[in-house]
């Protein structure tokens, strides 16, 4: 079973910083064989849709990549924020925290497992 | 045209005559009788106001009692109004105070200006609209306090109306009574995810049991709330769907989207707990 990644989000993030993300997250899945990523965004305060889209799509490009995602600490706030934007983020699961997360995604590891 | 020398020279002349006859009339007033505010009390607020309306009528223009040096007028009466509305007094009865200070006015111009005809009907007519105008600004300032009131009271309903509460180590449950509207939707949002975070609990559920109606933007505020909740790591539950509200949702064609809904909150909190781990054992 490979690694998981942590990747904790605590600025305001512009494209060049994004694409930059994109782009090393995408090769450490790659060098570190990780089944897990989870986006750590419990410092943010506030989040538009760029940062919604870029969210998903680091998750999408996570599971071509056979890498489960998983977005934990949102809040509250922020939550509202994107119901209200519209953006309900569809096939990125969550977590309250980081803890619950690696739970989420070692069960789902060991469901993946089990159908191989 | 009124000169201000003379209703203000006359009221000012007749005073006491007048404010022992307009305190006789507000003693006899269903007011008083009904018992929401002693005589004494009435009669007192009668002589502090006759003293502030003679010194504006004494020193202005009567004609116009938005100027600047009816301003303690104004205010006193505005003061009336405020307490007679949270006395719970109508409108009407808050009016009275001014209105039935009509005849003692009269009586007195009419003593004054007695060998006068013109000057009778002049400064009578003077009387009559400045009393009239006086009546007007007491209604509203009764009507504005009145919309304080309801709005301060609105508020108050809208945060009592919204409870969390803990069902049990992770699982929490918002009972709704009431219709749900984007005000109210923003402030269930806002307290359900804030206890979330604070309890780390994983499943909510809401009860709708006491929410009249679902029609489509109902539908909507609810599928919102349960949005957020997934953003944020937890699970929804919606309990106490009647069969009305099932036939409803059908017939909109809303669509859930995979939210798990209970017939009760019994049936509710025992599939919260089969997802969270827990079992009873009866003996």
């Amino acid at each position: 079973m490979g690694e998981f990644l942590l990747v904790t989000i605590q600025i305001d993030m512009h494209d060049q910083l994004a694409l930059q993300l994109q782009d090393d997250l995408t090769r450490a899945i790659e060098k570190k064989g990780a089944k897990g990523v989870l986006i750590d965004i419990s410092a943010l305060e506030m989040v538009d849709s760029f940062i919604g889209r870029m969210i998903a799509d680091i998750s999408g490009m996570a599971r071509i990549l056979d890498a489960k995602t998983v977005l934990v600490g949102m809040q509250p706030a922020v939550a509202i924020t994107l119901v209200e934007l519209g953006l309900s983020l569809p096939g990125v699961a969550t977590a309250l925290n980081v803890e619950r997360g690696m739970v989420l995604l070692r069960k789902a590891l060991d469901d993946g497992s089990r159908d191989d | 045209m009124a000169s201000k020398g003379n209703l203000g020279s006359a009221l000012q002349t007749h005073r006491q005559q007048i404010l022992s006859n307009w305190q006789q009339q507000l003693g006899a007033s269903s007011s008083s009788a009904k018992g929401r505010i002693s005589a004494k009390d009435l009669a007192k607020q009668a002589a502090d106001f006759l003293d502030v309306l003679l010194k504006a009528t004494g020193s202005q223009q009567i004609g116009d009692i938005t100027s600047s040096g009816w301003e303690e007028v104004r205010a006193f009466l505005d003061n009336l109004s405020r307490s007679r509305v949270l006395a719970g007094f109508s409108s009407d009865e808050t009016a009275t105070f001014i209105f039935s200070m009509k005849r003692p006015v009269f009586e007195s111009l009419r003593a004054e200006f007695s060998g006068d005809a013109d000057k009778f009907a002049a400064e009578s007519w003077a009387a009559t609209e400045l009393l009239d105008k006086l009546g007007l600004h007491t209604v509203k300032a009764f009507q504005t306090s009145r919309e304080e009131v309801i709005n301060r009271q609105q508020t108050e309903l809208l945060e009592l109306s919204t409870p969390v509460v803990k069902l049990w180590d992770g699982i929490l449950a918002l009972p709704m009574i009431g219709t749900l509207d984007s005000a109210r939707t923003q402030i269930v949002m806002e307290s359900l995810l804030q206890k979330i975070v604070e309890t780390e609990s994983q499943i909510a559920i809401i009860d709708i049991t006491g929410v009249p109606t679902v029609d489509t933007l109902v539908a909507q505020h609810l599928l919102k709330t349960v949005t957020a909740l997934r953003l944020m790591g937890a699970d929804c539950i919606i309990s106490g769907v009647r069969p009305q509200i099932a036939q409803t949702i059908v017939h909109l064609g809303v669509d859930l989207q995979g939210v798990t809904t209970k017939a009760n909150l019994a049936d509710a909190l025992a599939l919260a707990l089969k997802r969270t781990g827990v079992s009873f054992t009866k003996h």
